[in-house]
């Protein structure tokens, strides 16, 4: 796949971000990326986003925490991660080594959490952007709030722009009446891009036991069952913003990126596809450029955007 | 290190019951550098439904080309498979997972129940290599003898003889493994190596802890990925907080683990 990689253009830009490619890993689906080493060459992604860092490390939820669903999977795995100083000094060593920009995406339970992670990340060597993720169900506080209420979603941006020395990205929950609503008051609040959708809430049940298939009881539902909805949601949040939307939800393949770019979309993310293919992410770099060379394009640029309503 | 394959060939099929099938797959790449105890993510189909990998543990290797998987239809993944003729490709991914530690200075007893018997037969071949002298003890448990049947005969191959346990009494005892584990003389120091349902394995783990038997546990747990990234199959560990049956098992050390004992 090396020589119409190198002679498609398929760069991209996120604000002040500048991508060689549009195509990034979702975080929580990709590790911290050194678990992908063995199947992907990293340095041909456009970027990783790393699993969500808290201020503290969390152990997460109870199991069971993932149950398969018709075309996707339920989870609530309940934020576990290595918390902030463990992310810096053993996950990010290993990240500085890998040839591709890193987006560290942040989470927690207050303003303050927010303000202080990205102020402990701000002086890390190696790190390209931060998404902040307001959008995350699974944590009963905190999380949904900031996610939910305009105000507050505009607010994070603000205290984590303020504090961050790289571009920031809001990761926005489709579990929300009007999400445009909420790209606005976070594009009022200083970001960079939005990236959407994150998960959308869900359930699954056990007839014969009467139980709920998750101890959290209800989970995030993800995967090729959620693509419709994320396409409808980037393309009404394209219009609505004018920063850089990265488009997120059930995509698999070239196929399913050309559709958000088309959406409006200026990147995408690869999420549970990366659980069943873990070179989905790649392959998807490799099919944008042949794409780009069949179709004579000057560059993937051309068709952000580029829907065709009749 | 893991690979990802997406074509390997399906080069036998055995039907042992109506729902237990055992798959031979040719595949040179993961057949020679798995380790007993050790599995794969296989895909049961291109389409997105059923959509994630199931985890198989590696039941046997052969010439460092052939691997086989043993399995039964228990929901739509494994039915697809059941489906599958000979012949056909997978997409596979392993060998995956730390595998089990065998231990030469001890006894070694080997104890298995339903499909949880598929990695012993891999770690008996390997122990029988590594430590000629002291060939373990094998003792297998299932509901029925139909299920057991070919499984014992291929340890009888590797000149082990196993004591066996049904829940129906129609092969060897009736009742549980640990039933038939009480009866048998294992010495001082005794190494257990132990898969099989949940309840199973938490009565050897009891059984292990009165004696000061060490215990070698393999977990199953869904999962979705293999590799460490979903952080979906985790399991309670006694020093707190979950590890994870992919990355840091399938195989622990039962003393680690939190056993739920009711």
């Amino acid at each position: 796949m090396g020589s119409e990689m190198t002679s498609a253009d398929l760069r991209v830009s996120i604000g002040p971000l500048k991508l060689k490619n549009p195509v990034m890993t979702a975080s929580g689906t990709f590790g911290y990326a050194k678990e992908f080493e063995p199947y992907v060459n990293l340095h041909h992604l456009g970027a990783v986003v790393v699993k969500g860092i808290s201020l503290e490390p969390r152990p997460g939820n109870p199991p069971p925490r993932i149950v398969e669903t018709s075309c996707g999977m339920l989870n609530a795995i309940g934020l576990e991660n290595v918390g902030v100083e463990r992310f810096i000094s053993e996950k990010m060593v290993s990240l500085q080594e890998v040839n591709v920009p890193v987006i560290v995406n942040i989470l927690g339970d207050t303003l303050d959490d927010y303000r202080e992670i990205a102020a402990r990340l701000a002086d890390v060597k190696g790190i390209a952007g931060i998404e902040v993720n307001i959008s995350c169900p699974n944590v009963k506080k905190g999380g949904v709030a900031f996610g939910t209420v305009p105000g507050m979603a505009a607010a994070v941006t603000a205290a984590v722009k303020e504090s961050s020395s790289v571009p920031v990205i809001v990761k926005l929950s489709p579990n929300v009446t009007d999400i445009t609503e909420i790209a606005r008051a976070v594009e009022d609040g200083g970001a960079d891009g939005v990236s959407l959708i994150n998960t959308l809430i869900g359930m699954a049940i056990d007839h014969r036991s009467r139980r709920p298939q998750l101890a959290n009881v209800i989970g995030g539902l993800s995967g090729p069952a959620i693509k419709p909805v994320a396409l409808r949601m980037v393309y009404q949040v394209a219009k609505a913003v004018s920063i850089p939307v990265i488009g997120i939800g059930g995509i698999e393949s070239t196929e399913d990126v050309l559709e958000f770019l088309l959406a409006g979309a200026t990147a995408v993310q690869i999420g549970t596809a990366n659980f069943v293919n873990p070179r989905a992410s790649e392959e998807a770099v490799a099919g944008l450029a042949s794409y780009v060379a069949e179709q004579k394009l000057e560059s993937i640029r051309e068709i952000i955007g580029g829907l065709i309503i009749p | 290190m893991s690979q990802f394959q997406e074509k390997t060939q399906i080069t036998r099929i055995e039907r042992f019951t109506e729902d237990i099938l055992r798959l031979t797959l040719e595949s040179p790449e993961i057949a020679s550098i798995a380790k007993p105890g050790q599995f794969v993510m296989i895909r049961t189909g291109n389409s997105s439904d059923p959509l994630l990998r199931r985890p198989f543990s590696i039941s046997q290797t052969s010439n460092n080309l052939h691997f086989q998987v043993l399995f039964k239809v228990v929901g739509r993944g494994t039915s697809i498979l059941a489906h599958c003729r000979e012949g056909e490709f997978l997409s596979v991914l392993g060998p995956l997972g730390n595998g089990f530690t065998i231990d030469c200075r001890n006894r070694n007893c080997l104890v298995g129940g339903g499909m949880g018997i598929a990695p012993l037969l891999f770690l008996a071949k390997a122990m029988l290599r590594k430590c000629p002298d002291t060939p373990p003890i094998v003792v297998l448990g299932s509901r029925n003898r139909e299920e057991l049947t070919t499984l014992v005969y291929d340890f009888a191959e590797l000149g082990l003889s196993a004591y066996t346990a049904t829940d129906d009494g129609s092969l060897g005892h009736h009742g549980l493994v640990t039933e038939v584990l009480e009866t048998l003389d294992l010495g001082a120091d005794c190494t257990n190596y132990v898969c099989g349902p949940h309840p199973m394995m938490t009565a050897v783990h009891l059984f292990c802890k009165k004696r000061n038997y060490s215990c070698q546990v393999s977990m199953e747990t869904s999962m979705a990925c293999g590799m460490g990234a979903c952080l979906g199959c985790i399991v309670p560990v006694e020093k707190g907080g979950y590890g994870h049956a992919c990355t840091d098992g399938p195989v622990f050390d039962a003393k680690e683990l939190v056993w739920e004992v009711k």
